[in-house]
């Protein structure tokens, strides 16, 4: 190489370097938006700044509704992460260990939910809850979730199993273990980073999912249909951006884990990926 | 019923995948202790009738019989069989002492005893000290090590290899291969043993059988598939072989006359099959002599030029042109003087010369 | 060999046949190990919207619902303007956001895929973060940032920048955009990100041993071959944003009112299911519709690069 591409090479590399930073900028400052106003006294969300304070964390605490609401998302969001990802697992290990017919139709009916919009998911589901005469819950809003996260799972799943070498699983076989043993000793130590990524990532969506929720949510709510009925009083507004930030620093805290929880695991050999 | 010396014994045999068929028809009865060797090119069938010994792929039509016992209802898990696999399937998440003692772990030894199993199973693969190690970190050597340990802890009645000694490089693939052999030697039980190299499946087995398009071209000891194959695929597939088109004029006693193409007429050993008409004879480089002047004594001849030459040290190579052949005939020699000159040019006027019995006679 | 037969199922029975038959059929197996997943999906999609579809040809007359079927909800869609406006503006709005989104991508995926040596992780994280927090907040947030007596004004202002507030900022297509632009942003970076770090970097030294400078390279190796996940990103993008009323009911004002919006209201307020069905299936076949071809032309481009 002679050295007046590898310049030319290292000016853009600048340039795109510059440009990320830009980016990210973008992506973070309407989230800091939400730390920044939540300790100021005022509630109205404009500069200059006024005092600090932490008295819309406390306001919170005085919120029975809003925790309510965050055990109900809990609840809901668990279920749906379990459901989702075990189903995951099936159709990841259908897809990669086996060849049968309608394998590929088989594979988009199930990634389907991906590319449709929420919206239609939610109201389709409405009118079949509403035909069979079930009461709207939890339970309709889990059925919902489920069937978001399922594409979500299958694909985190699918990019782990995919790198997973079958004759693992035939070694152990010819060493006399039996199937579910295989399973336990061999496949799963193996795709367990997947798992936890599954289980996180259907989590978060559960969790945070308002369209399906707001259609198919019973007497009891979950957080973001409480968040969404707490956007129209404006008094409301500091403590919602309270809220806002707790969330935001749970997720981070729960993004540190999950990676914490992938380094410890192995990679399969050949698999270069993030 | 026949082969009754089978230990393994592989009734009919067919595998098909939808539309291709991966084996075809195949009988063989492998014995007791022996080290039996599938050879062939990719594809041919071997590895997919290896994996059916050990049950990861059912046969369409046929039998697999270990020991007397009918396989076919017997699960891979429950089969008195262990493999080492192609890429040896090391189980990642595992040390090398808990990959040696996968297998073990089911059968509820006490601790003693199982660790002094590995430990003594580390020390035949001389990797004593490397048990606590992350078999990551492992190069391939030893991974096949590894691979070779866990699968003989089991003591299992039959020892499968597949294609174990590809991935090395040649100096390691040969230690590798003495070191297989002598183990055999010791435990004595029978391994089957997958290879498309034909000098490793000769240097290695007891016997071997030669596959072709999932079938059984011939199976037999080293020394006879070299000597005497039983048909021109296999005596291209082993070794260099010289091909000459003949057909058959008559039996005089021990010996069948023929006519062949550049060699003119001729007499052969009776082969053992039915002769009629069109057959091939074949001679191996190495038993063809190279001289200036008609030979002298008990030899058939025929003179033909020097086509090209290579020096290879111990021995040399040559091309020869024989009138009435398309294709050059190899021609192997060993360089026994120590000469700096070479005074056979390309374009030499040469004789060849053979002894009768250098020749087999192969259905044409 | 007579004993054949016998040799093959020693426990004959039509039982031992048949696990036989599932023991040796991968086919079965493997249709086995997909049926719950596919049966969930099967219970709690396809036949919901069949049923929506089913809807969508009856009629309500204020609380009641005449299952007789009738083709009236889609001459309304099909006829009145209003739906019309709507559909197209949801359309045109998701496509710039889809555009704009994928464009702003880009480049930071390929920045993270060939100029981040170290640390990809890192970027990485820091990139899905934001789409980690609540997608609500993320939306509500811009309409804090862009309002009459939000943060950009407010900020302005106190600055001595602008005396009177900027009107343009909230309420309308702009603001609908930018929102959605960040909201869907981690979509559009990790397909896009995944297909450049697929491609092998040898393919790239071949094509500058073969003449070529790093801009044609670029568009005769690198784009064509992370087409793949710009198409990707692309759906991911543009169908849930034409099905988003989230934010053009937080942000839109009037002007930014989408086809969401009333299909939405019809399940409410104007408690006219059966239209609203229309309308769903309505647009989820055209939006299907244009993504196929937005699809084949954009295979067709890739294509006709040489």
């Amino acid at each position: 190489m002679s050295a007046q591409p590898q310049s030319r090479d290292t000016a853009a590399r600048r340039w795109r370097g510059g440009y990320a930073v830009l980016y990210l900028a973008f992506l973070y400052v309407p989230i800091l938006v939400l730390p920044v106003f939540s300790f100021n006294d005022s509630i109205f969300v404009s500069f200059p700044l006024k005092e600090f304070t932490t008295k819309w964390y406390a306001q919170l605490a005085g919120q029975p509704a809003l925790f309510d609401a965050l055990a109900n998302s809990l609840k809901v969001a668990i279920f749906s992460a379990v459901f989702s990802t075990l189903l995951g697992i099936f159709a990841a290990k259908a897809m990669t260990r086996y060849r049968f017919p309608l394998q590929r139709p088989a594979f988009a009916l199930v990634m389907l939910p991906l590319v449709i919009p929420e919206i239609i998911l939610g109201l389709s589901l409405l009118i079949m809850v509403n035909r069979i005469g079930l009461s709207l819950s939890l339970y309709t809003v889990s059925i919902g979730h489920v069937l978001l996260c399922v594409p979500f799972a299958v694909a985190v799943l699918l990019s782990r199993f995919e790198g997973f070498d079958r004759s693992l699983e035939e070694a152990s076989l010819d060493l006399g273990e039996s199937a579910w043993m295989t399973f336990w000793r061999v496949t799963f130590p193996i795709v367990f980073p997947g798992i936890v990524s599954s289980l996180l990532l259907t989590f978060t969506i559960s969790f945070d999912e308002f369209i399906i929720a707001f259609f198919l949510t019973g007497s009891e709510t979950t957080l973001p249909v409480h968040i969404w009925s707490q956007l129209r009083f404006p008094q409301r507004l500091p403590s919602v951006l309270a809220l806002g930030t707790l969330l935001l620093v749970a997720s981070t805290l729960l993004i540190i884990l999950a990676e914490w929880l992938r380094r410890r695991g192995i990679q399969p050999d050949k698999q270069p990926d993030m | 019923m026949a082969n009754s010396d089978a230990f393994i014994d592989i009734r009919a045999v067919s595998k098909r995948f939808g539309s291709v068929t991966a084996v075809d028809g195949v009988d063989l009865a492998i014995r007791q202790g022996e080290f039996f060797s599938l050879l062939g090119a990719s594809g041919c069938g071997k590895t997919t009738l290896l994996r059916m010994i050990a049950g990861f792929e059912m046969p369409t039509e046929g039998d697999i019989l270990i020991d007397g016992q009918v396989m076919t209802d017997v699960p891979a898990n429950r089969r008195p069989t262990n493999m080492v696999f192609q890429n040896y399937a090391i189980f990642p998440h595992l040390t090398v002492r808990d990959n040696i003692a996968y297998g073990l772990r089911k059968d509820g030894l006490p601790r003693a005893d199982l660790d002094r199993k590995v430990d003594a199973a580390l020390e035949m693969i001389k990797l004593s000290g490397y048990g606590a190690r992350r078999s990551t970190e492992l190069s391939g050597g030893q991974r096949q090590r590894v691979a070779l340990a866990r699968a003989l802890i089991k003591r299992p009645k039959v020892l499968l290899l597949d294609e174990p000694l590809g991935a090395l490089d040649k100096k390691l693939r040969e230690t590798m291969q003495l070191e297989l052999r002598q183990i055999q030697d010791e435990i004595g039980i029978t391994f089957v043993f997958v290879t498309h190299d034909q000098e490793e499946a000769l240097t290695m087995s007891c016997r071997v059988a030669v596959m072709a398009q999932g079938r059984v071209m011939q199976v037999a000891t080293p020394r006879e598939l070299y000597e005497t194959p039983n048909s021109r695929a296999v005596a291209s597939f082993i070794g260099t072989m010289n091909f000459f088109e003949a057909t058959t004029k008559g039996i005089e006693g021990e010996r069948l006359l023929l006519d062949a193409q550049g060699l003119g007429g001729i007499a052969a050993p009776v082969p053992g099959w039915q002769v009629n008409g069109k057959a091939v004879v074949a001679i191996r480089p190495e038993k063809l002599q190279l001289s200036l002047d008609r030979p002298q004594g008990e030899v058939s001849a025929a003179q033909g030029t020097i086509l090209n030459s290579t020096y290879l040290g111990d021995r040399s190579h040559f091309h020869v042109r024989l009138d009435g052949v398309e294709a050059p005939i190899a021609v192997s020699a060993q360089n026994v003087e120590r000469s700096m000159r070479d005074d056979l040019d390309d374009g030499t006027p040469v004789w060849l010369s053979w002894r009768d019995t250098a020749m087999v006679v192969l259905p044409g | 060999m007579t004993d054949h037969a016998n040799t093959v199922s020693p426990a004959a029975g039509s039982f031992g046949r048949l696990r036989l038959a599932v023991t040796r059929s991968e086919a079965l197996r493997g249709l086995t190990l997909m049926s719950p997943t596919l049966f969930v999906v099967v219970a709690a999609m396809a036949v919901p919207l069949m049923l929506m579809v089913a809807y969508s040809f009856w009629s309500q007359s204020y609380v009641t619902l005449d299952t007789s079927f009738t083709l009236k909800n889609y001459t309304d869609v099909v006829t009145r303007d209003i739906y019309h406006i709507l559909f197209l503006r949801s359309v045109t709005i998701s496509g710039i956001v889809t555009l704009v989104t994928v464009l702003l991508a880009y480049p930071m995926a390929y920045f993270v895929a060939f100029d981040v040596k170290k640390n990809k992780l890192l970027w990485l994280i820091l990139l899905t973060l934001p789409f980690w927090t609540s997608y609500l907040l993320r939306v509500f947030s811009w309409k804090v940032i862009l309002g009459y007596n939000g943060v950009i004004n407010s900020g302005l202002m106190s600055m001595g920048v602008i005396a009177e507030p900027l009107q343009f900022l909230l309420y309308n297509p702009f603001s609908v955009i930018v929102t959605l632009a960040h909201a869907w942003a981690a979509f559009a970076i990790l397909p896009i990100y995944v297909s450049l770090e697929k491609i092998d970097r040898t393919l790239l030294e071949a094509a500058t041993d073969l003449g070529d400078g790093p801009v044609r390279r670029f568009f005769r190796i690198t784009l064509p071959l992370s087409m793949p996940g710009v198409i990707a990103a692309s759906l991911l993008i543009f169908i849930p944003t034409v099905g988003d009323y989230v934010t053009p009911s937080l942000v839109g004002g009037t002007g930014g009112v989408m086809i969401a919006n009333i299909i939405q209201a019809q399940f409410s307020r104007a408690n006219n299911w059966p239209l609203g069905s229309a309308l769903a299936i309505s647009t989820m076949l055209a939006v299907t519709a244009i993504a196929c071809l937005s699809i084949w032309l954009a295979k067709r481009g890739t294509a006709a690069i040489r």
